[in-house]
């Protein structure tokens, strides 16, 4: 009758008190035989429970690779952690090991996906791979394990819970198949979860009701959310801080509302200006010149000026260091003030 | 008067579900489409949006001749391509070309760029124009904001939004006029969205092109489009200007969509009318009986059953609305 | 302030990858230059053909001055590996049976791979009735024991007393191998086929020839390619089992698998002249196989 949540309380280093999540100076790279794709340079990021943290940004951009380097889940090789640190609860992930680490996964700091039918195995029913959870890290009997699994499939709201149970994956619609990933991370009751785009794939209506479903789950468990998506709507819809990334950093961290208004980068900002709105109808949108550079090639100085509009010397040659422009806001920008217009 | 290039009247495809392994009888059909009228003028936008399942898809396959119609007509300057053949039928179809998707997988990846363009020529002799055809690929791609020396490099030497541009060349080539856009920036980055929302802009403005523009993200919808058409298991429940479906919504389902849609504006957090559908969209071989949209409506009413709701103007409704009750509601001015 | 892009403005970014070769064929080059594999491969297969054409170039003995007093004697005045039973030179007659070995391999191989290109690619792009008859058809060729079906056919072909049996094998393991080239090729196709860009050519008016032989053909031939790499293998092998067996190369023809097929009664005496023709065969047939590895896998996008 093993539970794994004791095993968790006991890991050396655990404070309650310490930060929930915390990601310092992370560094991963891909070691290819085109080079050596940076993928994520110095990435720091912070979430406290009940908090809703998005990250944005564009393919390429180093937001998936963070999670799955959060999550322990990076394919190595090619990909490696070469620098910085994953604190849950003043542990530090990164250096447990894999056993211990297994242990955190699911338990405590969950993750759900984009595609949910290449999430879930198709050959075992959506009850039998929910109640497995229970089964191996708590214990229970199958016949418990099973009520469980039914009572988390009306918690994420799929009608007729007790007859779905035994369906399989494919026998639910997309939005069906992703409550029940989010049945299967919350099953543990975890106390981080990190959504990897899950809502892109979705007709909006169904993702109006998957986030609607996401933030009410966050509310009753007072659960931490890190949001990694690169749709602006949804990120203004439900984030409370949101970090930008581009090439591998976060160029800019700042609550949501303050992000919108006033952004602090020039690639915050060109993001911003590129949206279709209703007043720039007929006329052309503006854009943003060039493209993101190839994660092995990375210019020196900072990695988005030659597509910069405020781009000078500077830019060129030394990266920018990270300023802090008000108690919560941080942005990565040589001209920060000029961006901000101040 | 501004003229019509395209018109689809009672437009129907149904693809039948057959049974048995060796006679195989007919037991349904998935009535992808089913009675589109649409129309489309000289130099405008038509917009079609709608959720998986409602048909967009099929439209633009019909309209581009990769599906053969059950029923109705489509008229591209007044010719009924479900009436032609061979010869005639070719020349027609050339008025009418294809933007896809995927522009990783819409260029053949053994193809040069140049080739690429120039198939349309390949397979359309007679439509080459008498400076020659290697002259004539130049200037599309340059058209299209490509460098013309770039004419012998294959795809994947570009970029998403270059290919996507390569795309649009190929379907500039037979000089059509009408071009239909299945999605066409759904898989671009967001900033590479917008580059190719200007293009296909300028280009419009430039050679008079009318396009049929495809899409389920609806601000980019609303941007390009001049009339929009909302679509809900292969029929159009609402169309009018844009102006009137994005502001002054009647229809149930219109108006659900829109609530639904995230906008970049945190202060309308809250704000947006919480219209939350039930369920799933009913499958397109059983499509409820009457108005399809009432097993999610919050308005059915026994009549919704009975009598199925015709796209026509209401007493409540100034545009085209296909709903008993159709009547504006307030869903959060946006875009 | 951004830069607004109007039509004709030409792109500002350059294209990326402008240090690589322009197709997928150079790229696949690229690839496998580097892999150990492929050179050990492509070495052996060189000096093999280069043995089949110009044997004169490895040995001055001539295979056919066979003196039976040299019988089973042993390495010496110039024969690296001794003498068989007829007293012919083991070395010389190694190095002459590449030619005959190869060529019937090469041959019987383009004839299934004809065979296999022309039913698979029909079948993958027509479906329909045409590919469940072709469907069958190969389930029917399949269905036939290979020993048993070659034996009957090459002694039906090489019924002539004075033929050499050349024409008799290689139309055999042709007629016989093409079934797997054909499947593979009837599933490349289908799932070529299926691709937008053979969508995109369909809108534009090209006619069935034009989509198979333009779009879906150069996309679907390179898992067909490397299975012919391996027929490439099999049949050689092929053509030593039937000459072993009796029914493939006769009369004066000079091939491993009749040296083979001689040498064996005497094996106990001498090991030599089964030995080393063995050898060489095995080398062949396993450098053709890896050179099939190395090109499929450089040729797969997804390993890359």
């Amino acid at each position: 009758m093993t539970d794994i949540r004791a095993q968790v309380d006991a890991l050396p280093g655990l404070d309650p008190r310490a930060a929930l999540l915390e990601v310092n100076d992370l560094h991963v790279e891909f070691r290819t035989r085109d080079g050596v794709a940076r993928a994520v340079n110095g990435v720091d990021l912070r979430l406290s429970p009940g908090e809703t943290l998005a990250v944005l940004g564009e393919s390429g951009c180093g937001k998936s690779v963070t999670a799955q380097a959060i999550m322990g889940i990076l394919d190595t090789p090619p990909g490696y952690v070469t620098r910085g640190e994953v604190r849950y609860r003043g542990v530090d992930l990164l250096r447990l090991p894999e056993k211990e680490r297994r242990k955190v996964r699911a338990n405590r700091i969950a993750m759900i996906f984009q595609d949910a039918l290449s999430a879930l195995n198709p050959v075992y029913t959506v009850g039998f791979q929910l109640a497995e959870q229970f089964r191996v890290h708590r214990g229970m009997s199958r016949k418990d394990a099973k009520l469980r699994a039914i009572d988390l499939l009306d918690q994420v709201r799929i009608p007729d819970a007790r007859r779905r149970v035994d369906d399989y994956p494919h026998q639910l619609s997309g939005g069906m198949r992703q409550r029940v990933m989010i049945a299967m991370a919350l099953a543990l009751d975890p106390e981080v979860l990190i959504a990897d785009e899950p809502t892109t794939a979705l007709d909006v209506t169904v993702q109006a009701q998957i986030m609607s479903l996401l933030a009410e789950l966050q509310r009753q468990r007072d659960m931490g959310l890190i949001l990694i998506t690169h749709d602006m709507g949804v990120v203004a819809d439900v984030a409370d801080r949101i970090a930008v990334m581009y090439a591998g950093k976060v160029v800019e961290e700042a609550p949501v509302h303050d992000i919108y208004a006033y952004p602090a980068h020039a690639y915050t900002k060109a993001l911003l200006e590129s949206i279709p709105r209703l007043d720039l109808k007929g006329r052309p949108l503006n854009v943003i010149r060039g493209l993101p550079p190839a994660l092995t090639d990375i210019p020196i100085g900072c990695a988005f000026h030659p597509r910069c509009a405020y781009a000078r010397e500077i830019c060129r040659l030394e990266p920018a260091p990270t300023y802090q422009i008000a108690p919560r806001r941080t942005a990565s920008c040589h001209f920060v003030r000029e961006v901000l217009g101040v | 008067m501004s003229d019509v290039v395209l018109e689809t009247r009672d437009l129907v495809k149904h693809y039948p579900i057959s049974k048995g392994v060796v006679l195989r009888t007919k037991v349904g059909a998935v009535r992808a489409v089913d009675g589109v009228d649409l129309q489309l003028r000289r130099g405008e936008t038509l917009g079609i949006v709608g959720e998986s399942g409602c048909g967009k898809s099929t439209l633009a396959k019909l309209l581009v001749g990769l599906e053969k119609p059950t029923r109705g007509e489509i008229r591209v300057r007044g010719d009924d391509l479900t009436r032609l053949t061979g010869p005639a039928l070719r020349r027609a179809r050339r008025n009418i070309q294809m933007v896809m998707q995927d522009p990783y997988t819409s260029l053949n990846p053994r193809m040069t760029v140049g080739d690429i363009v120039g198939e349309p020529f390949d397979i359309h002799p007679d439509a080459v124009p008498h400076h020659g055809k290697d002259r004539a690929v130049r200037e599309l791609l340059d058209i299209v904001g490509l460098n013309p020396d770039h004419i012998n490099r294959y795809p994947h030497q570009f970029s998403g939004g270059q290919r996507q541009r390569i795309g649009i060349a190929r379907a500039l080539a037979l000089r059509p006029e009408i071009i239909v856009c299945d999605e066409p920036v759904s898989a671009l980055d967001v900033s590479i969205q917008a580059q190719v929302i200007n293009l296909l802009e300028g280009l419009q403005r430039e050679l008079g092109l009318s396009y049929v523009f495809i899409a389920h993200d609806l601000s980019v919808v609303r941007h390009i489009s001049d009339r929009v058409a909302v679509m809900y298991l292969g029929k159009v429940v609402e169309t009018g200007n844009h102006v009137a479906i994005y502001d002054q919504p009647t229809h149930p389902y219109t108006q659900a969509l829109l609530a639904a849609v995230p906008v970049p504006d945190p202060r309308l957090r809250g704000r947006r009318d919480q219209l939350m559908l039930d369920g799933d969209v009913p499958s397109p071989a059983d499509p409820p009986s009457g108005c399809r949209f009432r097993t999610r409506c919050w308005k059915a009413q026994a009549s919704c059953a009975d009598h199925e709701p015709l796209l026509e103007i209401r007493q409540r409704s100034a545009h085209p609305s296909a709903c008993h009750y159709a009547e504006y509601r307030d869903v959060v001015r946006r875009f | 302030m951004s830069d607004n892009n109007v039509v004709s403005t030409v792109e500002a970014p350059d294209v990326p990858s402008e240090g690589k070769l322009s197709s997928l064929a150079g790229d696949a080059w690229l690839e496998l230059r580097s892999r150990k594999i492929f050179w050990i491969a492509a070495v052996l297969v060189v000096v093999i053909l280069l043995m089949a054409l110009w044997p004169s170039l490895f040995t001055s003995a001539d295979p056919r001055d066979c003196v039976l007093a040299r019988k089973h004697a042993g390495a010496g005045g110039g024969a690296l590996f001794g003498y068989d039973f007829q007293g012919c030179d083991v070395y010389a007659k190694t190095v002459y049976g590449a030619r005959d070995s190869l060529l019937v391999g090469i041959s019987a191989t383009l004839i299934a791979g004809l065979i296999g290109l022309v039913v698979g690619l029909l079948a993958g792009y027509f479906g329909g009735w045409l590919d469940a008859l072709l469907s069958r058809f190969v389930d029917v060729v399949l269905a036939i024991p290979f020993l048993l079906g070659a034996i009957v056919l090459a002694k039906r072909l090489a019924s002539d007393p004075e033929s050499n049996g050349l024409f008799a094998v290689i139309v055999t393991l042709g007629v016989l191998g093409w079934t797997t080239a054909a499947r593979v090729m009837r599933s490349a196709v289908i799932s070529a086929k299926n691709q937008d860009y053979v969508t995109a050519a369909r809108m534009l008016g090209a006619s069935p020839a034009r989509l198979m032989l333009r779009h879906i053909l150069p996309n679907s031939i390179s898992p067909f390619i490397v299975v012919l790499t391996v027929l490439l293998g099999i049949n050689i092998a092929g053509e030593a089992t039937l000459s072993y067996l009796g029914v493939g190369l006769k009369g004066d023809a000079i091939s491993w698998g009749l040296a083979i097929a001689e040498a064996g009664p005497y094996a106990r005496t001498v090991a030599a002249p089964l030995v080393w023709p063995s050898i060489f065969l095995a080398a062949t047939v396993l450098a053709f196989i890896m050179l099939g590895d190395a090109v499929r896998d450089a040729f797969d996008p997804k390993l890359r």
